[in-house]
């Protein structure tokens, strides 16, 4: 990361263009936008909506999210630490006769095996989320859009961000405003 | 096909589970309790939490008591060796059950009502198990020994622990319980955060919300990868609350005592957690409703859903208490005979009959419809349950221990005040816990609702309908 990127992530950076936002107040409409302005050859373009609206990733062009195949590998080493550990306290490293029960054995790995697969797949998918997203971040620009507060209220917003090839603010303006979009505006930061 | 969609008679059968024209109406309704100015708390919540907070010092008062003196303050001895302290823990672990139950499994089955009362039961769970924590953490007589439990590698002792003993699971299960749970409750808070941040003036509000949040903004992207998150959180939790009171049974199933050395432990345990969890959940939530007017939130739809569940766990419980006995008898084990008639007619029938009240007789009550509609016997009966549990763990623990193989060494337990004020003083935490997070953080997820009302907002097209149901 070069260091302007670096201030742009945290909000020090020079002011550009991000892109251009409009707003609905239905789920349904941002759907139907999403959709025709995809139909119209924009690719970055992005949602935000107080809750997650069913169809819009499909609309806009949201692939779908890789995080299980991340937690997948976690849960299996989280499963393997455990038998790894209980066998080497077990057989290796402290052997002990208790109850006459074998040093080693599958069936008393069980328990602890389910719980830490559980809480090395939580560990995952809770940090792994985060890091997917990006988050947690100290500031983006499209909370400079003068509505940005109402995205996890009642709004539901439409961006087309400045790096599309096909993008022209003038334009981009009027075709969200074609399409219901009411407080359109040229957003930077 | 869209006629029978707005049939009135269908929607009455169906009432909305929310009961709110639009999305800024349900963001007021919810934000509001947490933005209050904090002076302007009504003094009905002052006092309340005086008390509680009070109640939470006698535990702390307790516990310096007994860590000074020694574990001799509480009454086990032999040969109940095991008595109010891991009553207490079983009780309130299981009390925890309900808050993961309520928000993944009937998440995975995509049950919407869960959504009103979600939050708050996750709350609850959290704090449930802070409380079943500290039995044991004292009962070891050094607590600030406590990292000998997990396999760190330490110089002062040189041991490991014994991963054969189903003790040590009941470690691992626990911690991770609580992490998990802890992990999944944050996760769903994160939006609610954001709508916090976004909508205080105050600036350090702005600043303790926007660092909470971790400045979530609700992209598309983000959902995206967020729903696959809780999916999976939810999965995994699943099983896992099955496991934890599995676990905690097995303390009991693999030992050789009669009334504990039995295979429908793991299953009954978890009947029964999920039972008194859902009754401790309808208690804190019929306070919540009635003092912060929440009815359009939590409906009488949602009672009594969670009343059903109670009646069908409360007779799964009923169902285990009976194939106990059958198969004490079935089995022509004199001592697992002798266990359960002393259990039922033995010095502790009283605690007993009080079990059997409560557990088996009193929900069944739920049958009518009148019933589980009625506020009073919700409230009654989420008490009633709360007792029954509490001495069914009592009663499995106190009755198996009290006649061992020897007459000479048979004994009667007596709880020391020490051992009633530390119970009463977890109740004192955990309530004191959930007033605070009542008052401060959103109780109801703000964002799940508005889905949920989204979904009830939405205008279903003739193909929708058909893609969904063919007929």
């Amino acid at each position: 990361m070069t260091l302007d990127e670096f201030k742009d992530k945290i909000g020090l950076g020079d002011d550009k263009v991000y892109g251009v936002m409009g707003a609905f107040t239905n789920p349904d409409d941002l759907v139907e936008a999403g959709r025709k302005i995809r139909q119209m050859g924009y690719t970055k373009l992005d949602a935000m909506s107080p809750f997650p609206v069913h169809g819009i990733d499909d609309a806009i062009g949201v692939p779908p999210s890789k995080l299980g195949w991340l937690v997948i590998w976690f849960s299996a080493l989280g499963c393997a630490t455990a038998i790894t550990l209980i066998w080497y306290v077990g057989a290796i490293n402290y052997r002990l006769v208790i109850g006459g029960k074998p040093f080693f054995d599958f069936s008393y790995t069980i328990p602890i095996a389910f719980e830490l697969t559980v809480l090395f797949s939580a560990f995952a998918s809770f940090l792994g989320m985060w890091a997917i997203n990006g988050l947690p971040r100290l500031y983006h620009p499209s909370f400079n859009y003068s509505l940005a507060h109402r995205a996890s209220d009642d709004l539901f917003l439409l961006t087309i961000e400045a790096e599309d090839p096909k993008f022209d603010a003038q334009e981009c303006v009027e075709r969200l405003r074609s399409l219901g979009a009411s407080d359109v505006e040229v957003v930077e930061g | 096909m869209s006629a029978v969609l707005q049939d009135p008679q269908l929607m009455e059968v169906n009432p909305p589970l929310v009961r709110s024209e639009d999305y800024h109406d349900l963001t007021e309704q919810i934000s509001q309790i947490v933005e209050g100015d904090v002076v302007k708390t009504p003094m009905k919540y002052w006092i309340t939490l005086a008390i509680t907070a009070s109640v939470t010092g006698i535990l702390g008062l307790m516990l310096a008591y007994l860590v000074s003196t020694g574990i001799g303050v509480w009454g086990n001895n032999r040969p109940i060796g095991w008595a109010w302290d891991i009553t207490n823990f079983v009780f309130w672990i299981g009390i925890g059950h309900a808050g993961t139950l309520i928000s993944a499994i009937l998440f995975l089955f995509r049950q919407k009502w869960r959504t009103s009362i979600n939050r708050s039961a996750e709350a609850m769970t959290l704090f449930a198990v802070m409380c079943a924590g500290i039995f044991p953490l004292f009962h070891t007589g050094r607590p600030w020994r406590a990292y000998w439990l997990f396999p760190i590698p330490n110089t002062d002792l040189n041991l490991w622990q014994n991963f054969r003993s189903p003790l040590i699971w009941d470690v691992f299960a626990v911690s991770t319980y609580f992490t998990v749970s802890l992990l999944f409750w944050f996760t769903g808070l994160v939006p609610d955060l954001a709508t916090l941040r976004d909508r205080t003036t105050n600036k350090l509000k702005q600043w303790i919300f926007g660092a909470l949040s971790l400045g979530w903004r609700g992209s598309a992207r983000h959902w995206s990868n967020y729903e696959k998150a809780y999916l999976i959180l939810a999965a995994i939790s699943t099983p896992l609350v099955l496991s934890v009171h599995s676990i905690v049974s097995f303390d009991f199933a693999t030992s050789v005592i009669p009334g504990w050395h039995t295979t429908i432990f793991p299953p009954y345990f978890v009947a029964g957690a999920i039972f008194s969890g859902f009754a401790c959940v309808m208690t804190l939530l019929l306070i919540a409703r009635w003092t912060l007017n929440l009815q359009n939130l939590i409906t009488m739809k949602h009672l009594e859903n969670m009343n059903k569940i109670i009646l069908v766990t409360g007779s799964v419980v009923s169902y285990a208490y009976a194939t106990e006995f059958f198969i004490a008898w079935y089995s022509g084990n004199i001592y697992e005979r002798f266990t359960f008639l002393n259990r039922a007619f033995g010095p502790y029938w009283w605690a007993a009959w009080s079990m059997y009240t409560c557990n088996l007789l009193i929900p069944q009550l739920y049958w009518f419809k009148s019933m589980r509609n009625n506020l009073w016997v919700m409230f009654i009966v989420s008490i009633t349950t709360n007792i029954g549990m509490w001495f069914e763990r009592f009663v499995i623990i106190a009755t198996s221990l009290t006649r061992d193989f020897l007459p000479s060494s048979w004994g009667y337990f007596h709880p020391t005040y020490v051992d009633m004020l530390t119970f009463a003083g977890t109740i004192g935490l955990f309530l004191t816990l959930f007033l605070i997070f009542a008052r401060f953080l959103p109780m109801i997820a703000i964002s799940e609702v508005k889905g949920v009302l989204a979904v009830q907002k939405h205008q279903f097209t003739e193909e929708e309908v058909m893609a969904h149901d063919p007929r």
